[in-house]
């Protein structure tokens, strides 16, 4: 089988059969979302940068918000074959990379983008199994599709599988 | 601004304002370090969004990042990077100490108030320039992967364009101890007033 290793970066999303691997470098106030059928072991992972796309002057590429970008990667992972009642996710990101007073909406928008991504899985019921949100330091992740681990890589806050 | 139709007069005109406030930039560090700083031209670049994060290097990098909101009649952002050998070297020049493992509190500040003092010159010479009301936040600074510090200013040009479009100075000390990136993104409907105020006709 095929084996590669896919880097999503921003507002991208792309979709894995195992044992390919899903990679995102350097997450920092996005959120990177892993969509997983543990069935067929397809995997999926969307890098949003803002929360909800009604909100946005500019909502033409779906893959930037987490209402619309979750929804396609939905979609692509449907149309290869996974099911949509065995999807469970797993989130990392959402960081408040500079700490300053000034202008509080753009500092937090790690936070909000991190609100945004449940409230959209809660809703389409899709289980949450872990997550690694918050903070202020960025996020390399690389999911797993043998074992559903995702390995979070930070500088100076250590290695840790969610 | 129709980000699709930016033609190259636009863009010369990018890079003599790259050029401009860099230049202001450049002579406030190099004053402040009594060394001379060399430039490059600066470059106005148009790109996707999923292409942003490897623009200083690979996305994992350890950078120093200092961030500034950019406010008044134009808004944006401006980052300033270093990497960590030079943002070590301005350290101990400037403050004589060796920089451990870590930056310590102190040096960080140092380094935000070296940002700011860049940050400052840039953006008022533009404004004396424009005759725009230009006014920076107090600098933040981050020391972390190059990606997820240049996905801040990217999350705020995404919120109203789907491509990021900026003007970036580097530069270096002649010995090449230390080098680093200037960063200037006004949001898309700045950069409308930013031509129109240097009249530029912007057409679509």
């Amino acid at each position: 089988m095929d084996n590669f290793t896919f880097r999503v970066g921003m507002a991208d999303a792309r979709v894995a059969k195992c044992p390919s691997k899903l990679v995102t470098v350097g997450l920092g106030s996005c959120v990177g979302i892993i969509l997983y059928d543990k069935v067929s072991k397809i995997s999926g992972l969307v890098h949003i940068m803002l929360p909800y796309s009604n909100q946005s002057k500019n909502n033409s590429n779906k893959l930037k918000f987490a209402d619309t970008g979750i929804t396609a990667l939905i979609d692509m992972m449907l149309e290869q074959g996974a099911d949509r009642k065995y999807i469970i996710s797993k989130i990392a990101g959402g960081a408040q990379m500079f700490a300053t007073k000034a202008n509080m909406d753009i500092m937090n928008i790690g936070a909000r983008n991190v609100i945004a991504t449940k409230e959209v899985l809660s809703s389409l019921n899709i289980p949450l199994v872990s997550e690694d949100t918050g903070g202020n330091y960025g996020r390399t992740i690389e999911f797993d599709c043998e074992s559903g681990k995702l390995l979070i890589k930070t500088i100076g806050h250590g290695i840790k599988f969610i | 601004m129709n980000i699709n139709k930016i033609n190259e007069t636009y863009i010369d005109v990018l890079k003599e304002l790259g050029n401009i406030g860099s230049g202001n930039a450049i002579t406030a560090l190099a004053s402040l370090i009594g060394k001379k700083i060399d430039m490059k031209i600066p470059t106005v670049r148009l790109m996707e969004l999923n292409e942003v994060q490897d623009i200083s290097g690979l996305a994992d990098t350890i950078i120093v990042g200092i961030y500034f909101d950019l406010e008044g009649s134009v808004n944006g952002n401006i980052l300033f990077s270093l990497d960590v050998e030079s943002a070590s070297y301005l350290i101990q020049y400037l403050m004589g100490v060796n920089v451990g493992d870590e930056f310590t509190e102190i040096e960080k500040s140092a380094l935000e108030e070296i940002g700011n003092i860049m940050a400052g010159s840039y953006v008022s010479s533009l404004s004396t320039l424009t005759n725009l009301d230009m006014k920076i936040s107090p600098p933040a600074i981050s020391i972390d992967m190059a990606g997820a510090i240049l996905s801040v200013p990217a999350i705020k040009f995404s919120e109203l364009s789907d491509k990021i479009l900026f003007i970036e100075t580097e530069f270096f000390e002649g010995n090449r101890l230390i080098k680093g990136d200037f960063f200037l993104i006004p949001d898309i409907e700045s950069f409308d007033k930013i031509l129109n105020a240097l009249g530029v006709e912007l057409d679509g």
